[in-house]
Formats: C-alpha cells, structure tokens, sequence
C-alpha cells in the first residue's frame, strides 16, 4: 500500500481518507444520537473541504442537511508576533451561529495543539455553544497543550523532524497524505 | 508587507490586494457579531498624533485599533503640548519614551509622516493619515475597498475624480492607487486647481465634467478645501457648482449602476448636491464604515508580525 513519493512516504492513500471520513461522520452521529443541533466548522486550509464532505456524509445518514462552515484562526494565534503577518483566510459561520448548538471543528492534523487553541477562543467571540467537538483526519502526537481529539481519521505516531503533509482533491487535486522525513542535516522548523 | 504606509504609491499591486482582501476579511469577522473585538494587537499601542483637525480619520482608526484590542492614545494639536510649540521631534521622542508600535499621524506639513519614520526619532510604524496636500493612503484604500465590493475587481474600471485636486491629498493617492489596481482615472477641475506637472500622473485630465461622466464607473467628488486656499481660484462658488458640481441633471448622464462617493467632510450644494449625497447610488455613508476595516486590515498587517523576520517567510 506504502510507495514512496520523492522522499514522502504515503500513509492513507485517497480511498483510506474516504473509508475514515466515513467512519468519523458515523462516529459523530452516533455520539450526537442524530445530526440535530450539529453545527461543521472546518479550520482553513484543509479542514474547510473535510468539514464540507463529513457534512455531507452526515446527510446522507441521517437525511437533514447540517449546518457547515469555515473558522479562520489566525487573529487567535500565540505565534502571530514570532512571524511576519499573514493573509486571513475565510471565516464563513453558517446563518444559524452556534449558540446552543454542539459545535465539530475539523482539521486536517493535530499538532501542538494551538490551533485548536485559538479556535476555542475564537468561539467565544462568536457565540456560546452547548459544546465543542474534535475531529481530525491525522494525529501526529507531540502536544504542546492539554488538548485531545474525539474523533481521529488515523493515529500517525512521527518524530518532531517529520512532516504530515495532508493533500486534497479540492486543494491538491488529489486525496493523500504522506510522511516526509527531510534529510538529517534540515532544520525545518514545523507550525 | 511595507514597514511604514506613507504613500498610496508604495503599496505594490500584491500590496494593496492584501490590504484590500484582509479588510474583506475584517468586515466579514465584525459585521454582526455579538463580540465585535479582536484580541490580536493586545498590549500593542497605538498612538494618534493629529496636528490637525479630523472627525473621521481619527475615530475610525481608534475604532479600528480598538477593536483589535490595542491600547490606543489620542494626541491632538488642541489641548497639548503640541499648542505650546513642543517640535515633532521632542513629541517623537516623547512617543517613543511610551512605547509606541505604531504611530498614526495627521499633519498640515506634507512630509511631516515621512519626516517622522526615516528620522531615527521612533522605532514604531508610522502611518500617514493626511499630510498636508500630499496623501492620505488609508482613504485611498477605503475607497478602493468600496469600490471593489460593488464593481468587483477594479482592473480597466473609469474612475472619474471631481473638484480640487490642487488640494486634495485624497486625489494623489488614489490616483496612485488606482494606477496600481489598474484602473483608468480622470481628473476633472478647472485649470487653476490642477496641481503643476498633473502630466506626468499615471490619469488622464478634463475641464468638462459632463463629458467624463458618461461611461464612468464610480465618480468622486472632492471637498473644496476653503481653509488651504489662498487665491482666487474660480470666480464664485455659484460658477464653481455649475461647472464642476454634481447634480441630479448631470447624476442622470451617468450609466445607471455607477457609484457616487465623496471622502468628506461635505459641503452640500458646493460640490454635490443633497440629492445626489442622498441617492440609491451614493456609497458616502458605507465609505465611513469601511474605513475602520481598511484601517484595521492596515494596523494588523502592519503591527501584528514581526517585520524583523520578514526576509525568512
């Protein structure tokens, strides 16, 4: 199943990413008891199409269509002063807003944590929801803060040298993700 | 990204597209939202150093800073010690002795904001918000931001500046602006309030209103700015409105979707008539509500980063 990519190994290939996508909306369902009050919130990039096919998983179970947005974190970041300043990206709240809603963020890989950290931040300024929901399509470990993921797409346990790079069809052109390890002597340094 | 927004010139086309795309993105996470507040400039400050007189300008970046959640300090000429004749140098160092990040200064000086960011004086940013009669960028942006939400993207569009461009600082950046986002501009004025070497602009130039309007995009009336003029420029403000005025008449000449803006304060029946100010197709109102995006999209991308890192992204 594994093949190498220029250096990148393949951990899920595109038919292993629609398999756990399936799983998660499953999952999701079952733990709500139903798609009511379910509101997607997908982190940009990558999170935004992942929450727009997990929705639309979700309908096709439960036959309501779900609510799906996008929230863009940057103005939440703990890291905005170490680097230039970045364009924003999308932040799209479904016309519902989240209050007293059960509220699913999605990402592509969960890291440090920080990310999600801000995201809960930015929550607060936009509403109070009944609760809030992880779900990501890669774990990768290393966290910097006391935040875990309800539902994960696959456990990838890597060193701090390696890379997740996740590839979509609605970013990438097609759907993958690989694990890099740059030669020994790079000291890239990861978000 | 540039350290210091002196001139609407020195935003690069990807610039002020990033300027332009951010305040998209600011007005999208404040308009209607229970918590209008930001908290990515907290424990930055902000300083509003005005020399002269605004309502507008210094509100909306208040506003701007505050909802990024940035202290913000307000200095005007009146009721400091900018009255008792303390230099821009001392209130430099005075700001600096603060802490300023960021400093956003209003001068009757042209030059006075460039004099303040090239001298060594301070370490913050410096944005010019209306030097004499040489620019006032953030307008420049907030009302190509405005026109943008309506005409879409701005490349090939006829924008057609009205009134007193000798004065106006609002003209000289938005020419430049727009010559960047690639729109077509017009001037129109009477020849004695066309500055000297209007030639070397990248716009064309008119004396006949009527004949510009027909085809325009967007027109933009100017103030006529009684306070900087020291000469007879035209015979009367009755001939001036006639000529270079805009009416319902002359409203009805323009394509039906075409906007109407004016960066204010206005003088009603001088330049623009109530009418006009009041139409479906005026975007005078929206422009003031846009500029506190423009400005927080101009204070984020300026003091949000760290500029010493910016040769390693």
């Amino acid at each position: 199943m594994s093949r190498d990519l220029s250096g990148a190994r393949e951990v899920l290939d595109g038919d292993d990413v629609a398999r756990a996508l399936t799983r998660i909306a499953h999952e999701v369902v079952e733990r709500n008891k139903g798609a009511a009050d379910l509101v997607l919130l997908g982190i940009p990039k990558r999170g935004v199409p992942l929450a727009y096919r997990l929705a639309e998983r979700i309908s096709a179970v439960e036959g309501t269509e779900v609510p799906v947005g996008a929230l863009d974190v940057t103005m939440y970041r703990d890291d905005l002063r170490l680097r230039p300043a970045r364009a924003l990206e999308h932040t799209d709240i479904p016309p519902g807003g989240i209050d007293d809603r059960i509220v699913v963020l999605v990402d592509d890989v969960l890291f440090s944590g920080r990310t999600i950290r801000a995201a809960l931040t930015a929550l607060e300024d936009i509403g109070r929801p009944r609760a809030v929901r992880l779900v990501v399509l890669v774990d990768r470990g290393h966290r910097q803060l006391p935040i875990r993921a309800d539902h994960v797409g696959k456990n990838i346990p890597t060193s701090l040298v390696e890379s997740v790079k996740v590839r979509l069809a609605e970013t990438d052109g097609h759907d993958g993700v690989l694990l890099d390890k740059p030669a020994p002597q790079t000291t890239e340094v990861l978000p | 990204m540039i350290r210091h927004l002196l001139s609407a010139g020195d935003l690069s086309l990807d610039d002020a597209t990033l300027v332009l795309d951010t305040a998209d993105e600011m007005a999208r996470l404040t308009e209607g939202r229970a918590v209008k507040k930001l908290p990515t400039l907290r424990g930055r400050t902000v300083v509003n150093l005005f020399f002269e007189d605004s309502t507008r300008t210094r509100t909306s970046f208040e506003l701007a800073a505050k909802r990024l959640s940035a202290d913000v300090i307000n200095f005007s000429a009146k009721g400091s010690s900018l009255s008792k004749g303390e230099s821009l140098k001392d209130t430099a160092l005075t700001l600096e002795a603060m802490g300023a990040d960021g400093v956003v200064v209003r001068h009757s000086a042209s030059g006075a904001p460039y004099r303040l960011a090239t001298s060594g004086w301070i370490n913050a940013c410096v944005v010019n918000a209306g030097d004499g009669t040489h620019e006032h960028p953030t307008q420049a942006l907030l009302d190509a931001f405005t026109m943008r939400r309506h005409l879409g993207e701005l490349a090939g569009k006829q924008i057609v500046i009205v009134g007193d461009v000798l004065h106006s600082r609002v003209a000289r950046s938005n020419v430049l602006l727009l010559a960047t986002l690639g729109a077509k501009v017009t001037l129109v004025a009477p020849p004695t309030l066309l500055p000297n070497g209007v030639e070397h602009w990248p716009c064309a130039t008119s004396y006949d209103l009527d004949d510009a309007l027909t085809g325009a995009d967007a027109v933009m009336m100017l103030r006529v700015q009684k306070e900087r003029m020291n000469a007879a420029f035209f015979p009367s403000a009755r001939e001036y409105s006639r000529r270079y005025g805009l009416d319902a008449r002359r409203q009805a000449l323009m394509p039906p979707e075409a906007l109407v803006l004016h960066p204010g304060p206005m003088n009603r029946g001088m330049e623009i008539t109530a009418d006009v100010a009041d139409s479906a197709r005026s975007v005078i109102v929206e422009q003031v509500t846009n500029g506190v995006y423009v400005r927080m999209a101009v204070l984020y991308l300026m003091l949000a980063g760290n500029a010493t890192t910016e040769e390693a992204a």
